[in-house]
């Protein structure tokens, strides 16, 4: 292998830094609507079965929410739930931990099921940080506007307001747990800038901040009283009295059995759908990532919301390809990382919102100005060599040692060479459309996390899914708890799958009987299709 | 990380589990098990070398060296063998950092066998995030808890140190309890979040965020430049 990354490096241009040409409003229009994959007509298909009827979707996304059960047979509910709980957590990421940790100090009885183990999920890959307005001159005003113009206001403003308002107690939530944030030599917390913002709002852990956020709550998860089953993702949620969410099927990994709980309310916590990898996109997300939540819920009867539009990550590396998808976190670009196309030449501003330079990357390579990989595939040059230039040698190292350490393993030492990137399947910007308690439109069923839809508008902020775990996996497990202990005592007589019924009716009713697909697909299958 | 190495066409020797199988040059371990038909559930987690879950120990054929590796950042090599370590059994401390007094002392409460560190460099040689562990155990022995976090920002829980350690320790929950104490423990509350949490509880933002909520859709758009 070293042979074939010697070769593709000595194929490296003399980088111009001239500054790429200014875009004008129109120009980014323009470029969004030509290249980004939301935009484009192609690979898409439309929902004619459930609450989005009607709605353009990518395919995958709607081979996901139209689909039949895992279920499959006559659906016998046993005399008995295996499990009874005031509070079933479905996700073990950080949204699902957070929701636990406050649902568990209200007293509630809580079970956090996941598919691998606590922890495994988006968050714990997280790079660049959390946004919070903390910096003199900076306000949860400015935090509002920001991610309003980056969401293209599409954003509901009441969601927007209590992240950026509660943003602030929840880092320290976060604080005093422990959690090292990088500090600055007074003491504060260290802010960066991203993408799209007009301050510098970051708070990380150098390049591991999802990672130093997971350590630290999953072992405060695993020591407080919430019940923890792992390998067990959730297949189905069940319905009772009036419609209402009554619990869910977990299907056990291991023994290869169905786990029937029955729950007084139930939060998804499930994540994004990454690994559906839509249009053939590689992704930067993990295994699990596969869009249960959306699947299970849509089914019920749950409206989503923005479920056309999805973040493509500009800076995925491409090559080496056994790498492919790995992130390369955004604040190399706003410490001064710059990007050129085959030609050495600047092609966008780095620091332009996400879906814009991602629109950018694709374009070079749709047009010919691409770097062509061994393997076929094209990308661009993220060059981080000019962060070490502008701001002293051997910043790169001191501030993004995962980068360093990853790419090195695979004989490319980021502080000499450019990295080749391509946009990778990133984020789900919409989701399960909830309310400012994490509430879904189904009665005792919330959300929280990537899962839920309308806080991002259509392009997601760097930084602000994090925040969003705290801030709604926080209000979740509140809202949650305080649900379980008001509801009315229900009978498991009453718990049904008759919406699993019911959606399966209408579809065949909508697609004449031909066969649908199974969802949720719990993994991708990976493996060599002849062996 | 997703199905195969896409630029390699010849195969390498490795077997897996004990059995043998040829697999392309350049995949990584997890890709080399997809390859050959396993499913990987236990041991398979961000594949994108954060999360720990894929330990892996392995040798070289012709070579008595035992060594270890992340399976999703490793790539396979001609005459390696190789089996994932799914889950290395620990003794984790039960104690809230919030409840911590003394966390120095409090240490061998909760990991007495953190003292019995007998210096053999084992954990270190072994850590596939290049953690000088065995230097880690010393301070956090010592009290030194800052030099501890940055030793050991890096590290991903995988457990291999566990694996090696001729104490029996768990380094990599030791470092976790000597950062947490000095995040909550030792550094100063950090006082632009400490001035920004009291502008917000006297309601300095209020005022205007109102104002923002207060608009129509089209006039939040304009108010805040929205471009599209």
């Amino acid at each position: 292998m070293s042979d074939l990354v010697e070769s593709f490096y000595s194929r490296v241009p003399v980088l111009d830094e001239t500054p790429p040409p200014a875009l004008s409003p129109e120009d980014r229009q323009r470029l969004l609507k030509s290249y980004y994959p939301d935009y484009r007509p192609e690979g898409k298909a439309t929902l004619r079965v459930g609450p989005n009827a009607g709605t353009v979707v990518p395919e995958e996304i709607a081979t996901l929410l139209e689909s039949r059960s895992r279920l499959q047979g006559t659906r016998i509910i046993p005399d008995h739930p295996d499990r009874e709980v005031d509070v079933l957590i479905i996700g073990g990421g950080g949204a699902g931990i957070t929701a636990a940790l406050y649902a568990a100090e209200q007293g509630v009885s809580v079970l956090l099921a996941t598919k691998l183990r606590v922890g495994d999920s988006n968050t714990v890959m997280a790079e660049g940080g959390i946004q919070s307005a903390l910096g003199e001159g900076d306000s949860p005003v400015e935090h509002f506007r920001d991610t309003f113009r980056g969401g293209h206001g599409e954003n509901d403003p009441t969601l927007l307001s209590v992240l950026v308002s509660e943003g602030p107690r929840m880092v320290e939530w976060l604080v005093s747990r422990g959690i090292l944030f990088d500090r600055d030599p007074q003491g504060n917390l260290s802010l960066r800038k991203g993408g799209g913002t007009s301050r510098p709002r970051l708070i990380s852990a150098k390049d591991y901040t999802g990672l130093e956020l997971i350590r630290v709550l999953k072992e405060d998860v695993v020591n407080s009283p919430v019940d923890i089953l792992e390998f067990s993702p959730a297949v189905e949620l069940l319905q009772g009295p009036g419609g209402a969410c009554a619990g869910a099927v977990l299907w056990d990994l291991d023994s290869r059995k169905n786990i029937f709980v029955k729950a007084r309310t139930v939060i998804l916590a499930t994540g994004g759908t990454g690994r559906l990898h839509l249009g053939g996109f590689a992704t930067s997300n993990h295994f699990g990532a596969t869009g249960d939540g959306l699947c299970m819920a849509y089914r019920m009867g749950a409206k989503l919301v923005h479920i056309d539009s999805f973040q493509y990550h500009p800076t995925g590396v491409i090559f080496p390809s056994e790498m492919a998808g790995m992130l390369i976190t955004e604040a190399v670009r706003g410490a001064g990382a710059r990007m050129y196309n085959v030609l050495g030449r600047r092609f966008v501003n780095e620091l332009e919102t996400r879906d814009v330079v991602a629109s950018a990357i694709i374009r070079e390579c749709s047009e010919g100005r691409g770097v062509p990989t061994p393997s076929g595939a094209f990308g661009v040059y993220l060059d981080l060599a000019s962060i070490d230039r502008d701001a002293g040698e051997g910043t790169v190292t001191k501030r993004f040692p995962n980068i360093v350490k990853l790419m090195t393993r695979h004989q490319v030492d980021p502080t000499k060479v450019p990295i080749l990137v391509y946009p990778t399947l990133h984020y789900q910007n919409g989701g399960i459309r909830t309310d400012e308690n994490a509430h879904t439109s189904i009665r005792n069923l919330l959300v929280a996390g990537e899962a839920s839809g309308g806080l991002h508008g259509t392009n997601r902020l760097m930084g602000n899914s994090l925040l969003e775990l705290f801030v709604f996996g926080r209000r979740a497990g509140l809202e949650g708890s305080k649900e379980a202990r008001e509801r009315a005592p229900f009978s498991w007589k009453e718990v049904s799958l008759a919406h699993v019924e019911n959606f399966e009716q209408a579809l065949a009713r909508e697609f004449e009987g031909a066969e649908r697909p199974i969802a949720p697909s719990l993994f991708p299958d990976y493996r060599r299709k002849d062996s | 990380m997703d199905s195969l190495p896409k630029e390699s066409h010849t195969l390498v020797h490795v077997s897996i589990n004990g059995r043998d199988y040829e697999v392309p040059a350049g995949s990584t371990m997890v890709q080399a098990m997809w390859y050959t038909g396993h499913e990987v559930i236990h041991g398979i987690g961000c594949l994108g070398g954060v999360c720990g879950a894929c330990a892996t120990v392995y040798r070289m054929k012709g070579d008595f060296r035992l060594r270890n590796a992340l399976a999703c950042q490793t790539l396979v090599q001609d005459g390696m063998s190789f089996s994932m370590l799914d889950s290395y059994p620990i003794q984790r401390a039960h104690y809230d950092v919030a409840a911590l007094t003394d966390p120095k002392e409090e240490l061998f409460t909760f990991y007495p066998e953190s003292a019995t560190c007998r210096n053999c460099n084992a954990c270190t040689e072994v850590c596939p995030q290049g953690i000088d562990v065995r230097d880690a155990v010393w301070r956090a022995n010592f009290g030194d808890f800052k030099a501890v976090a940055e030793l050991t920002m890096s590290c991903v829980m995988c457990g291999l140190c566990v694996s090696r350690c001729i104490a029996e320790m768990a380094p990599h929950e030791i470092a976790l309890y000597a950062r947490r104490a000095y995040g909550a423990k030792e550094l100063p509350f950090p006082s632009n979040l400490k001035t920004r949490l009291g502008e917000i509880e006297a309601g300095t933002f209020s005022r205007e965020m109102n104002h923002l909520l207060s608009l129509s859709p089209a006039e939040l758009k304009k108010e805040c430049e929205v471009k599209s």
